[in-house]
C-alpha cells in the first residue's frame, strides 16, 4: 500500500451554502472538534450503497438503528472473536463507517462464547427463523394499528362516564414513541440472522479459497445462492399479472397505467376483467409493500401507495409479452448452471475434504436465503408501514400549522418531533386560542435546513476518509461493502488512472456485453431506462426488479459480491461490475460501455473518457468538437 | 459422397464409428478425437478398403503372394529385389476408378474448407503388427507440405508401398506374420497454419491445484512456446467457471510461421503492436479452455495439450488440438494444499459443521 491517504474530514470542502450543516444532525452523529485526534486516526469508508443521498434530519433514524443493531450482534450477541461493530458518523450529509476490532488480548475469551452462541443458532436454524418471522410480523401488525389523528374539541362523554381520566393526548405521544420503538425492534431482529448468514457464507468462502487457491468470489457466491427467493416474489407477481392480462386479452386496457383509477375501471368493465382485478387485489397483500427505493428515506415510494408504479411495470411486461419476449427469469438454466458448478468443484475433492466442503456449503446455502429475504420483511414491509405512519403524523401536524409542506416533519430530528408533539398537546390541553408555538418556530428552521440539505446534495461523498490500514481484514466490511485492500488502492489511484477510460470494480456477475449507458442517480428516474441499456448507478435496490428484465448489465459505485446489485444480476443472468467507486460520476448517459463481469472492468468506448485501447464492434470513437462561437457539440 | 465411394474414404468428422481395421491406429484416433469435441486439423482417411480394392484389381495381391512365397529372410539381395518390384507396382499400376474418385472428391472437399492449394500432410496409418514398430511407420511415412492432387496421390501410394520395404518384409518373415490380409490406411490432413498457438494444462502446475486451468499462448506456431524460446502470455483460469484468475502478458518477441514455398517454418520478429497485447481474445481463450476440459474428460485425467488457431480455417472451426497427453508432474496430488481446517477435530456439539474453522476463518488464520 502506498503512503497515500484519503482526505481528513476537516479537509473536505463544505459546499457553498452548506456552512453550519452540522446542526442538521444530533451531536453524536457528527465528528467532534474535541475528538479530532482520535477520529482522524481512524479509517472511515463511505456507505453510499445504503445511503446514496444526503440525510434529512429525521431520516437518520434508519441508519442509527441499522448501524447500532448490526454492531450489537457482532459485539454483544454473538461475541464474534475478532470483530465488534462498526462505528458510524455523518459527514457533510453522507454516512461513514469505521469497523471496530477486538483488542488482541480479548479475542481468546470470546471464542468459547462465540462457539456456543453461533452453534445454538445454526443447530436450531429452522425453529428460530420461524419464530423470527412471527416476531417481525407481530411488530408490523402492531405498527399498522398506530394512529395519529387530530385531537378532539373535548374529551368524549363516554370517557367521562367510564371515569377514564385522561384526555387522549397521551395516545398521540405514546403512539409516536411506540412507532419509533417498533422500528427499533424490527431493526434488532433484522440482524438476528443476517450476521449469522454472513458468518456461514464467510466460513465456506474461506474454505474454498483455501482448497482452491484463487477461486473467483463469483464461483463461491453462485454455489450457495438460492434461485427462488421471497425477495423476487413481488416482481414475479407482476409478471404473472401481465401474463394473465394477455391470456384474458386485456392488453389494450393498459394504455395509460399512470392513471390508476381509469385503468382499473376500464379493466373492471372488460370481459374477464373482474378475474384480473381479484388477482391484482390478492397480489397486493403483502407483496406490494415494496419500495422503489431502499427503505431508508422518507421520499421512498411504495407500490401499495403508488399503484401507478406496479401498473406501469405490468404494462411494460405486457408489451414485451406481445413482442414475443420471455419475461420470466431463466430459473431452470440458473439452477442447472449452479448444480454444474457445485458438482465440478466436488469432483475435485474426496474423503474428508469433500465432507467438509459439503457441510460448509450446506450451512451457507441454508443461511443464505435469509441474507436476501429479510430485505422484504424489514426494508420494504416494516419501513413501508413506518414511513406511511410518519407521513400521517406529519400531515396531522401540518394541519395544526406546524409547517408549510405536508412532509416537512422530515426536517426535524426524531427527538425534536417529540418536543413539537408536546408543544401541540400542551397548547391543545390548555385551550390556547393561539395554538401551538411550533408554527412560529419551525417554518423558518425548516427553510434553513432545506437550503442546507440542497447545498450538501451538490457534492458527492469522498469514498473514504483518513489513512487506510495496511490491509482491510474485517470480514463484514469486505463481504457487505466490497471494501478490500485492492479496492481502496484503486480508489486512491483513481485520480490519475481514471482518465484512461477503464473502471475497475468487483466481478460480481459473469458475462461480457457492450451497450449504451444510462446513469440513474435517483429511483424516480428509473422510467428513463430504455430496452437493452446498461444501468449505471451509485447503488441499486433489488426492488428495481422489473428494470433488470430490460437492461443488459449493471455497474455500481459501491457494493461487494453480496450487494443487492450483485445478487439480483446473478439472479437475472446479467453481467455486473460493482464497487467501481466512481462509475456514476465518470460515465455519462449515452456513452458506449463494455462491461466485463468476469474481470470486473468497465471500458468506456467513446466520449471524453474513452479508453486508448479498445476492441470490438463498438470501438468506433466519437470525437466531440465544440465550436466556441456556437457552443454546439457535433460528431465529427 | 456416393455409397460406392464412401467405403474408401472417412473424413474425420463424418460421424461414422472409427473402426481400427478400416482406419488404422492413427486414423481411428483422429476420428475419435474429432468426435469427442477435440478438433484435430481437418482431413480424411483413405481406408484399408481402398488399398484392398487397388491391390486386388491391379493384380498386385496375387503377384505379392508369388514373389514372397519361399523367400529367404536372410537373403538380403533377394529381399531387396522383391521389395523394389512390389513397390514399383504399387506406385505405378492404375488405381480403380471408384477408389480414385473417392480420394479426389475428399481432397477437393478438404481444399474447399482450407483454401485451394493449402499444404497437407500424408501419413501412413497401419492396422496391426504388420510393421516393425509404430515409430518406424510413423517416422518413415509422414510427408509434409504437399500441395495439389498429383503430389497427394503420389504420396498415398508411397505410404502403401511402405508395407513392402525390405525391412518390413524381413520383419514379417522372421515373425511368421502372414501376408494375407495385409493392408494400410493413409491419413491426409491439413498442415496447421498457426496464427496463435500454445499449450494448456488442466490444472495449475505451480501448485497442483486442479480447480484451475493454465494456458500459455504466443503468436505463430507453438514450437517456440514448447521449447521456451519466447515468453508467452500466461493465463490462469478457474476451470469450472472459466473466469480469468490471473494473467500475465508475455513479450512474445518472435514467431514461427509456415512458409509453404520453402516448405519450412521461418522465424520472424513480432511487430510492436502485437507484443504488448494478449494473443488470444476472450472468446478464443474460452474456446481453448473448453477444449482442454473436454480432453481431460475424454482421457479421465489431467491433460497437457498443444493447440493452435489456424489462419486458414473459418471462425468457429479454426481452433485445433495438436496433441493431448496426461499431465504427469502433479496428477497424483489433491486440489491445492492440504487444508488446515479439515484437520481440526470436529466439535461434536455442532453436528455437520465445524465451528473451530468458522472461528479460524474470522480470526483471519484461514485466509
Amino acid at each position: 500500500m502506498s503512503a497515500k491517504s484519503f482526505p481528513k474530514p476537516s479537509e473536505l470542502p463544505v459546499p457553498e451554502g452548506a456552512e453550519g450543516w452540522e446542526k442538521l444532525y444530533p451531536y453524536y452523529l457528527v465528528f467532534q472538534d474535541k475528538l479530532k485526534a482520535i477520529e482522524d486516526e481512524k479509517f472511515w469508508f463511505c456507505d453510499s450503497q445504503h445511503w446514496p443521498t444526503v440525510f434529512k434530519p429525521f431520516e437518520t433514524v434508519g441508519t442509527e438503528f441499522a448501524s447500532k443493531c448490526l454492531g450489537q450482534y457482532n459485539a454483544r450477541h454473538l461475541m464474534i472473536p475478532t470483530a465488534k461493530g462498526i462505528d458510524f458518523r455523518i459527514h457533510l450529509g453522507y454516512l461513514y463507517f469505521s469497523p471496530l476490532p477486538v483488542p488482541e488480548e480479548e479475542i481468546a475469551a470470546r471464542v468459547p462464547e462465540f462457539q456456543a452462541r453461533v452453534g445454538h443458532y445454526f443447530q436450531n436454524w429452522d425453529t428460530l427463523l420461524q419464530q423470527w418471522k412471527t416476531k417481525v410480523l407481530g411488530t408490523i401488525d402492531e405498527m399498522e394499528t398506530l394512529e395519529f389523528k387530530p385531537l378532539p374539541d373535548m374529551v368524549p362523554m363516554e370517557d367521562i362516564i367510564s371515569g377514564k381520566g385522561t384526555d387522549g393526548s397521551e395516545v398521540l405521544l405514546e403512539n409516536y414513541d411506540r412507532l419509533i420503538q417498533l422500528a427499533y425492534q424490527n431493526w434488532q431482529y433484522h440482524f438476528e440472522f443476517l450476521n449469522l448468514g454472513y458468518i456461514a457464507y464467510l466460513d465456506f468462502f474461506n474454505y474454498c479459497k483455501e482448497i482452491f487457491p484463487g477461486i473467483p468470489d463469483q464461483s463461491i457466491a453462485t454455489m450457495v445462492q438460492g434461485v427462488d427467493m421471497e425477495l423476487f416474489r413481488p416482481d414475479d407477481e407482476l409478471k404473472q399479472l401481465a401474463t394473465l392480462a394477455v391470456e384474458l386479452g386485456l392488453q389494450d386496457r393498459f394504455a395509460k397505467p399512470d392513471d390508476v383509477d381509469v385503468t382499473l375501471a376500464s379493466i373492471g368493465a372488460a370481459d374477464g376483467g373482474q378475474k384480473w382485478l381479484d388477482r391484482w387485489a390478492e397480489a397486493q397483500d403483502p407483496w406490494f409493500n415494496f419500495t422503489v427505493g431502499n427503505g431508508f428515506y422518507g421520499h421512498d415510494k411504495y407500490w401499495n401507495e403508488h399503484l401507478e408504479i406496479p401498473l406501469g411495470y405490468i404494462a411494460d411486461y405486457i408489451r414485451r409479452l406481445d413482442e414475443g419476449q420471455d419475461i420470466m427469469r431463466p430459473k431452470e438454466a440458473l439452477i442447472a448452471e449452479k448444480d454444474r458448478i457445485v458438482e465440478e468443484y466436488r469432483e475435485l475433492l474426496d474423503g474428508e475434504q469433500l465432507a467438509t466442503f459439503d457441510a460448509k456449503r450446506g450451512l451457507a446455502a441454508t443461511a443464505y436465503p435469509y441474507v436476501e429475504n429479510h430485505n422484504f420483511y424489514i426494508e420494504h414491509w416494516t419501513m413501508g408501514v413506518f414511513w406511511r405512519k410518519v407521513r400521517e403524523l406529519s400531515r396531522t401536524m401540518h394541519g395544526y400549522g406546524f409547517w408549510e409542506h405536508e412532509d416537512d416533519l422530515l426536517y426535524l430530528g426524531r427527538n425534536e418531533v417529540r418536543d413539537a408533539l408536546f408543544d401541540l398537546v400542551a397548547s391543545w390541553g390548555v385551550g390556547n386560542p393561539e395554538g401551538p408555538i411550533g408554527p412560529h418556530v419551525w417554518p423558518e428552521i425548516i427553510a434553513e435546513r432545506t437550503a442546507l440539505v440542497s447545498a450538501l446534495k451538490t457534492a458527492r461523498p469522498a469514498p473514504a476518509l483518513n489513512t487506510p490500514p495496511e490491509a482491510i481484514t474485517e470480514p463484514f466490511t469486505r463481504m457487505l461493502w466490497g471494501i478490500t485492500t485492492e479496492q481502496v488502492e484503486s480508489w486512491l489511484g483513481a485520480g490519475e488512472e481514471g482518465s484512461d477510460g477503464v473502471l475497475k470494480g468487483m466481478a460480481a456477475s459473469p458475462g461480457i456485453v457492450e451497450g449504451v449507458a444510462r446513469v440513474i442517480m435517483d429511483a424516480d428516474d428509473l422510467s428513463q431506462i430504455q430496452q437493452d441499456e446498461i444501468l449505471v448507478a451509485p447503488v441499486t435496490a433489488p426492488s428495481w426488479g422489473p428494470i433488470f428484465g430490460k437492461i443488459k448489465a449493471t455497474v455500481t459505485d459501491i457494493g461487494g459480491m453480496m450487494s443487492h446489485a450483485a445478487i439480483v444480476c446473478r439472479e437475472y443472468a446479467l453481467p455486473a461490475v460493482t464497487g467501481t467507486g466512481s462509475a456514476s460520476t465518470t460515465i455519462k448517459t449515452g456513452q458506449r460501455l463494455r462491461v466485463d463481469g468476469n474481470k470486473g472492468t468497465v471500458l468506456v468506448l467513446d466520449g471524453d473518457h474513452a479508453a486508448t485501447v479498445v476492441e470490438g464492434p463498438g470501438a468506433h470513437s466519437h470525437q466531440h468538437a465544440v465550436t466556441a462561437e456556437e457552443g454546439a457539440t457535433a460528431d465529427v | 459422397m456416393s455409397p460406392e465411394l464412401i467405403q474408401y474414404i472417412q473424413t474425420f468428422d463424418d460421424g461414422r464409428e472409427p473402426a481400427l481395421e478400416n482406419l488404422g491406429g492413427k486414423g481411428a484416433s483422429l476420428v475419435s478425437m474429432t468426435a469427442a469435441g477435440m478438433p484435430v486439423p481437418p482431413g480424411f482417411v483413405v481406408t484399408t478398403a481402398c488399398y484392398d480394392a487397388f491391390v486386388a484389381e491391379a493384380g498386385i495381391a496375387k503377384q505379392v503372394t508369388t514373389l514372397l512365397d519361399g523367400l529367404d529372410a536372410d537373403n538380403v539381395e533377394e529381399v531387396d529385389r522383391v521389395s523394389a518390384a512390389i513397390r514399383e507396382d504399387l506406385c505405378s499400376r492404375p488405381v480403380p476408378d471408384t477408389a480414385r474418385r473417392a480420394v479426389v472428391e475428399a481432397y477437393t472437399a478438404l481444399m474447399e474448407i482450407c483454401g485451394d492449394g493449402a499444404p497437407v500432410a500424408v501419413r501412413s496409418s497401419a492396422t496391426a503388427e504388420d510393421l516393425p514398430d509404430a515409430s518406424f511407420a510413423g517416422q518413415q511415412d509422414t510427408y509434409l507440405w504437399l500441395s495439389g492432387l498429383p503430389a497427394v496421390t503420389e504420396h498415398i501410394r508411397r505410404c502403401w508401398a511402405s508395407l513392402f520395404t525390405s525391412r518390413a518384409i524381413t520383419y514379417r518373415l522372421k515373425n511368421n506374420i502372414p501376408n494375407e490380409g495385409l493392408s494400410m490406411a493413409v491419413v491426409v490432413q491439413k498442415m496447421v497454419n498457426a496464427r496463435v498457438a500454445g499449450v494448456a494444462i488442466t490444472m495449475n502446475p505451480a501448485n497442483g491445484d486442479r480447480s484451475k486451468l493454465t494456458i500459455d499462448s504466443s503468436w505463430g506456431v507453438g514450437e517456440m512456446v514448447v521449447s521456451g524460446q519466447v515468453t508467452p502470455d500466461n493465463i490462469v483460469m478457474d476451470k469450472i467457471t472459466l473466469q480469468v484468475v490471473s494473467e500475465h502478458i508475455g513479450d512474445k518477441h518472435a514467431e514461427l510461421v509456415p512458409d509453404a514455398a520453402s516448405a519450412t517454418l521461418v522465424e520472424r520478429e513480432v511487430s510492436a503492436d502485437r507484443t504488448g497485447i494478449r494473443s488470444l481474445t476472450d472468446a478464443e481463450l474460452t474456446q481453448v479452455a473448453k477444449m482442454a476440459k473436454r480432453a481431460e474428460k475424454h482421457y479421465k485425467c489431467p491433460q497437457d495439450i498443444e493447440w493452435a488457431i489456424d489462419a486458414d480455417l473459418p471462425d468457429g472451426e479454426n481452433l485445433l488440438l495438436l496433441q493431448s497427453r496426461p499431465e504427469t508432474v502433479h496428477s497424483n496430488g489433491t486440489a491445492g494444499q492440504q487444508p488446515t481446517a479439515s484437520s481440526q477435530p470436529k466439535n461434536p456439539a455442532t453436528g455437520a459443521f465445524d465451528l473451530g474453522s468458522i472461528t479460524q476463518s474470522l480470526m483471519g488464520t484461514g485466509r
